[in-house]
């Protein structure tokens, strides 16, 4: 019995950090905020030069066959630098086919995925925040597939699309294929640009008919979006901190002000503890098949809404520099926006909670 | 991470399970008073080994090789057993640790082995009705007068100060010393001439305090714990006891749980509460606080387990505040379940602190009832001067010069 990281879990989240800290300092993050790409060719095989593109891909594939914590720790990083890339997606995608893909779809795509040469990404929700697999009506006929999706992250950079169709099957398509059409999705977070993406009679390979494939590729990415809104919501507090020990008015340091300094502490309330609430959902999807589900919606609900509601005192407590385009402060805050919506709104997950209780 | 227990620890809480078939009593010791059955198996328990495992058995424990993991197995299943396990008195859970870390060897084996089994009973003397907060600034003075102190003042919101045998507190025994370096921790028999308790109701109607007055009352100078003028360090120790004694999960969960219950039997335009779409979600964002809870609590057991407290410093200051703000949510939750029952009052047996909610007077006491906790043991703007200061380091209030 031990809720705690390893030495090399720690290490992980050192060795992605320091490597952030330096190739992607909040200058270079805002120049690629500012492109809107949300995708850097070097970063990119920065990532990949680190294993973290092959986090969860089993060995023999060229992968370093780790669990959802390994990917969730390294999400949370990712979010405290507000990291523009295409990880989310990619490591969503590569660990459902990794779960669910036969021997010669994950022989043909995985050794790629694992080294960064290709990209993957999820197409997922459709019209009318259809996230759940059950509402999916891409269609699919033989080996093409038919209908639109919407919020893809990243579709632009991907070679690899992980679709939901009907009847909650997922198919892989190639961003190169015949009648794939995508266009921006004008996405408010320029770190993971969002894209509408249209398949008419696109060729695909359609993974196994087994309902638990995207039941968990769902669960695996609300954790590690949990863990993305935990870093981010982090980051915004402890930058908050450093800026209220130095800003001064009325002759001190706003810190010093109850009003500042309690409303800071709240924050950090809401925060800080559910650390362990997203390390324990990661645990849960691989380790505890009765609760995993659960766990991970809860863990999304609660995380990305209460760091949803940080970031809005965060922008209040800047004062009006907190308002412009110029404070860094509001890439947190779009990222945030992006995780509170992605793959179901708390009200939403909080439903499907409530369902999974029995109540 | 491994949430899995080792062979080890499945066993010993087989052998926990296995000893706990012994309760409740049978045949004449059931006759037994309440307490005098607690009092019986909780000795039973130590001799066992599992109550008391780190009090040295020469003051009456059960003298263990030190592993939180077995006391946190003793503690669930006596928990779930509805057993008198390590008793959480103001005595057992407040003065023995700080006993064990600052009394002499005579203290500790006069005041522990009575103090574990709940046969001495113990209050708590550090608030003035001048020293709430700033506890720090209290007046309740001790003159020395020969080997003896003469206590002369008063003490306030004082729980079990009528039943108690003795009171350890906090006196001022030099007055023209700094604040915090006058003050003396001592050991007060309650039984001295002198002493007046005056009962003072709580806004529940039930779980009285007390005021306690100190009339020229004569206490013999072994009775400090560390030395004259380091009360407020000892003190200290005592609050971390405290607060973590006010923060605890299970009863979170439980009270949740609770909650859920009263959701399910709650009729709301015919229909039960818990299936209203609104309240569905209201109970999902109380639980996402309560398994917050609960799994940061692991998180900073575990790092206590390893020997690394520093690295979950930040939740273990939050834990009392997070526990407190989580119990108002869920009481406020359950009051608007209540409807115009909420206008009821608290019934007799429903006024003891958190008796399980399954009525709805027991929930309109909780509602009111879970304010103490928030204020006892530091109030929650204390709590987060503390988070905000010693936690992220923000600049500390300025102070006004001592006088």
């Amino acid at each position: 019995m031990d809720f705690g990281l390893s030495e090399e879990q720690e290490l992980l989240q050192e060795t992605v950090r320091g490597y952030l800290a330096n190739e992607c300092p909040p200058s270079r993050q805002r120049e690629i905020f500012d492109a809107g790409s949300g995708y850097d060719e070097a970063l990119w095989r920065g990532l990949a030069e680190m294993g973290l593109t092959g986090l969860a891909i089993p060995e023999v594939y060229g992968g370093a066959e780790l669990e959802v914590l390994d990917l969730a720790l390294t999400c949370e990083v990712l979010g405290e630098f507000g990291f523009p890339s295409p990880f989310l997606g990619h490591v969503m995608a590569a660990s459902a086919l990794a779960a669910g893909g036969d021997s010669d779809q994950q022989a043909r795509w995985l050794p790629g995925l694992a080294d960064g040469s290709q990209i993957a990404t999820v197409a997922l929700c459709e019209s009318n925040s259809a996230w759940a697999p059950q509402t999916w009506a891409c269609r699919l006929s033989g080996e093409t597939l038919s209908g639109s999706k919407c919020f893809v992250p990243h579709a632009d950079a991907a070679d690899l699309l992980l679709v939901g169709v009907e009847g909650g099957r997922l198919a892989l398509v190639e961003t190169s294929a015949a009648g794939v059409a995508m266009e921006s999705g004008e996405g408010v977070d320029r770190s993971r640009p969002v894209f509408r993406v249209d398949f008419d009679g696109a060729p695909c390979v359609p993974l196994a008919d087994d309902p638990r494939i995207a039941g968990r590729l769902c669960d695996v990415g609300r954790v590690l979006v949990s863990a993305d809104a935990f870093g981010a919501a982090t980051h915004l507090v402890e930058e908050t901190v450093e800026y209220a020990k130095t800003r001064e008015q009325f002759g001190q340091k706003i810190g010093q002000f109850q009003a500042v300094k309690h409303q800071l502490a709240r924050l950090a309330l809401d925060i800080e503890p559910s650390r362990a609430l997203f390390w324990y959902a990661a645990y849960a999807v691989d380790h505890l098949p009765e609760d995993g589900t659960r766990a991970a919606a809860l863990a999304k609900s609660h995380i990305s809404d209460r760091a949803m509601e940080a970031a809005r005192a965060v922008v209040e407590l800047h004062g009006g520099y907190g308002f412009t385009w110029e404070c860094d402060v509001q890439m947190g805050f779009k990222r945030l926006m992006f995780d509170r919506a992605f793959l179901g709104s708390p009200d939403r997950l909080r439903e499907h909670c409530a369902d999974l209780a029995g109540w | 991470m491994d949430l899995e227990y080792t062979e080890e620890y499945k066993q010993y809480r087989e052998q926990v399970r296995d000893f706990l078939e012994g309760w409740p009593l049978q045949g004449e010791e059931a006759n037994l008073s309440e307490d005098e059955q607690a009092a019986l198996f909780r000795e039973r328990g130590i001799r066992a080994g599992f109550v008391c495992r780190n009090v040295p058995a020469e003051y009456g424990g059960a003298g263990q090789a030190p592993d939180a993991l077995k006391d946190a197995i003793v503690r669930d299943e006596f928990y779930a057993a509805g057993a008198p396990g390590d008793s959480i008195s103001q005595g057992a859970g407040l003065l023995v640790p700080t006993l064990l870390d600052f009394g002499t060897d005579a203290q500790k084996k006069r005041f522990i082995p009575l103090a574990i089994s709940d046969r001495e009973r113990w209050c708590q003397g550090y608030s003035e009705p001048g020293s709430g907060s700033d506890l720090a600034s209290l007046q309740c003075r001790a003159r020395r007068d020969g080997d003896d102190y003469l206590l002369s003042g008063q003490k306030i919101w004082t729980s079990n100060a009528r039943e108690a045998d003795w009171m350890f507190g906090l006196f001022r025994t030099d007055p023209d010393a700094s604040k915090h370096a006058g003050i003396t921790y001592l050991l007060v028999d309650m039984k001295s001439p002198g002493i007046e308790v005056r009962p003072l109701k709580g806004m529940t109607g039930g779980m009285e305090f007390n005021e306690v007055f100190f009339d020229e009352v004569r206490v013999p100078s072994e009775n400090i714990v560390g030395r004259e003028g380091e009360g407020w360090a000892v003190s200290r120790a005592t609050l971390i006891h405290e607060r973590n004694l006010i923060a605890s999960p299970t009863m979170m969960r439980d009270t949740f749980n609770d909650l859920v219950d009263l959701a399910r039997r709650t009729i709301i335009d015919g229909r039960p509460a818990l299936e209203d779409l609104g309240v569905r979600r209201r109970l999902v964002e109380i639980e996402g606080y309560v398994r917050t809870g609960e799994t940061s609590n692991m998180l900073q057991f575990t790092a206590s387990v390893r020997g690394e407290p520093l690295k979950a410093m930040r939740p273990m200051m939050m834990a009392k505040l997070y526990s407190t703000d989580t119990m108002q949510r869920i009481v406020r939750c359950a009051y608007d379940l209540l409807g115009a029952e909420a206008m009821y009052s608290p019934a007799p047996e429903d006024v003891a602190g958190w008796a399980r909610n399954a009525t709805s007077t027991g929930w309109v006491e909780a509602y009111m009832f879970s304010l103490g906790p928030a204020i006892a043991g530091g109030a929650s703007n204390i709590q987060l001067n503390i988070i905000g200061e010693r936690g992220y380091g923000l600049p500390r209030d300025p102070r006004p010069p001592e006088a």
